[in-house]
């Protein structure tokens, strides 16, 4: 079954404004990790918002795990879809960490019992129990970041959109953040949405798509969108460095194939100079 | 305990007073208000004073800490005991010149107050320096509770001052930045008279009234995203639990504010 699907979705800002999103055919299965790749204002975090019924859509159909998108399923969806966003104190609503991971469980109206089980089991998916009784505003970013994704996980939701979570975290905050989403993909089987502009961090995912002004402009594995890296220029995104590290060391005449694999490269290149 | 708050006058100690359940301490308070405004002699007020030093012993505030909060109030105090003494009516005249006169009675009356109003004062501010925030948050909304039925929003009201508790520090490093930026832009917030001190103000407040609303939009959509769907149907992670130290707390409430008013009753002549 699929986890998200859009059928035709249309969606603008303002009445007759520019289409932040056209006439979007997507669909993500259950316990894929989709990365979505697009510059600013290609439509990557309306995509997040329509997904969660935070905005809804002009025309056409969306679906989370075969329920319709309408006012009466929201909340059914909203308990299914977890989004993290992208500046952490802006997403933190208690003084107290349990109490800001607590905060989805206890909207829900899970009796006590639960919320501490759930509690428990968020901060140590996330590997943050012993901050448990901190208070967010001493962490560093990348730990806000973990405590919001705890926050999400606390109404154990089977697909997590992380809408450019990354964005402002430093590359440790970032490589932290990555490390847990993709454990939760491959451990717990959860559906990982990534949206972000950092093309590194689409390499773990099993594919990736690209957004351009609204539309899907290319899809398939990171491995694959990879090798496109001229068309990739002209939707203003660059390569992982180590991308174009292969690049140049074949224009420099190196027969080293395309890879993504520091390592898988280093052996390569061993390999030519020997 | 000690990592909950940044900010206020907590003061983050660990004590029987800390751990007193946050209604009661605001309970006791007014029950302790009560008391001074009931005690109609010294010996009363001497009571309540010694339940006064009773609770700073046990709160682990030091009375350093403790005065200070006095010493804010200091100027009102002396102002309000200076007229009241001046313009009492009473019979043993010491003085008088106009429309002015010392009394006895004038003297004993602005005791009381000058007394009322220290133990007042100290009290209160007792309240706030063993209790965090977040507990008083949470103690009020649960006493202001039975006011749901006539149909108070006392979840969102809670929920409000929370939120706004929890964005000081964040606005506060914010508003560091803002000034920061335009001061290396080359304004100037030190010199200059009142009026274009004000006005340096100006470009510190609009950048930051435009954060705080861009804040309060993101804010909103991570609570939505979360479920939030107001108080219907929600419950609550952290219970406030009375415990041994507040059953104490209690009873020497009770019996101090049981003990003025039977001496208001059987005392009547102020001694």
């Amino acid at each position: 079954m699929n986890a998200i699907e859009f059928k035709g979705v249309d969606f603008s800002y303002s009445e007759d404004g520019a289409f932040a999103i056209k006439n979007l055919n997507f669909s993500v299965k259950e316990g894929e990790f989709v990365a979505v790749l697009g510059h600013n204002g290609s439509g990557k975090s309306t995509l997040a918002r329509l997904t969660d019924g935070l905005l809804s859509a002009d025309k056409g159909e969306i679906t989370v795990f075969g329920t319709p998108m309408t006012d009466k399923n929201l909340y059914t969806i909203r308990k299914q879809v977890g989004i993290v966003f992208q500046n952490p104190d802006n997403q933190t609503v208690a003084a107290i960490v349990e109490d800001d991971v607590a905060f989805g469980a206890e909207n829900i109206g899970l009796p006590r019992e639960e919320i501490g089980k759930r509690i428990d089991f968020a901060l140590k998916a996330v590997g943050m129990e012993e901050f448990r009784h901190s208070t967010p505003t001493r962490l560093s970013g990348g730990q806000k970041q973990r405590i919001a994704i705890a926050g999400v996980l606390a109404l154990k939701p089977k697909v997590m959109i992380l809408d450019e979570s990354t964005a402002m975290l430093d590359p440790r905050g970032r490589r932290e953040i990555i490390d847990v989403v993709t454990r939760l993909n491959k451990e717990e089987g959860m559906t990982v949405v990534l949206i972000t502009h950092f093309m590194e961090e689409a390499l773990l995912a099993d594919r990736a798509i690209v957004m351009n002004r609204g539309e899907i402009v290319m899809e398939g594995t990171p491995a694959d969108i990879f090798e496109r890296h001229e068309e990739l220029i002209t939707y203003n995104l660059a390569l992982p460095r180590i991308g174009y590290i292969c690049k140049q060391l074949q224009a420099g005449g190196m027969d080293v194939p395309d890879t993504l694999d520091y390592e898988k490269l280093a052996e390569e290149i061993a390999k030519c100079v020997s | 305990m000690l990592k909950d708050v940044a900010f206020g006058q907590f003061y983050p100690v660990d004590s029987f007073v800390h751990r007193l359940d946050p209604r009661l301490k605001i309970l006791f308070l007014i029950a302790y208000i009560t008391a001074i405004f009931l005690a109609k002699n010294f010996v009363g007020l001497g009571a309540c004073l010694f339940v006064l030093v009773l609770i700073i012993i046990a709160s682990h505030v030091p009375a350093r800490k403790v005065l200070r909060s006095v010493r804010a109030v200091a100027f009102l105090i002396v102002f309000t005991a200076l007229l009241n003494t001046l313009f009492y009516h009473g019979e043993t005249v010491y003085w008088t010149w106009g429309i002015f006169s010392v009394t006895k009675e004038g003297l004993i009356f602005s005791a009381f107050l000058v007394i009322r109003l220290l133990l007042l004062v100290t009290c209160s501010s007792l309240l706030t320096y063993t209790t965090t925030p977040v507990a008083l948050t949470d103690g009020i909304e649960s006493l202001l509770t039975p006011l749901k039925w006539i149909r108070l929003p006392v979840h969102e009201l809670a929920l409000i001052m929370s939120i706004a508790l929890r964005f000081i520090p964040i606005l506060m490093d914010e508003t560091e930045r803002i000034m920061n930026a335009q001061k290396a832009r080359g304004a100037d917030f030190e010199t200059g008279g009142l009026i274009k001190r004000v006005r340096a103000i100006i470009p510190i407040l609009i950048p930051l009234l435009l954060s705080a609303f861009r804040r309060a939009d993101d804010l909103g959509d991570a609570m939505d995203a979360r479920c939030y769907m107001g108080s219907k149907n929600r419950t609550k992670y952290k219970k406030l639990k009375f415990g041994w130290r507040d059953l104490i707390a209690f009873l020497l409430g009770a019996a101090l504010v049981t003990g003025v008013v039977l001496m208001r009753i059987y005392l009547v002549r102020a001694i």
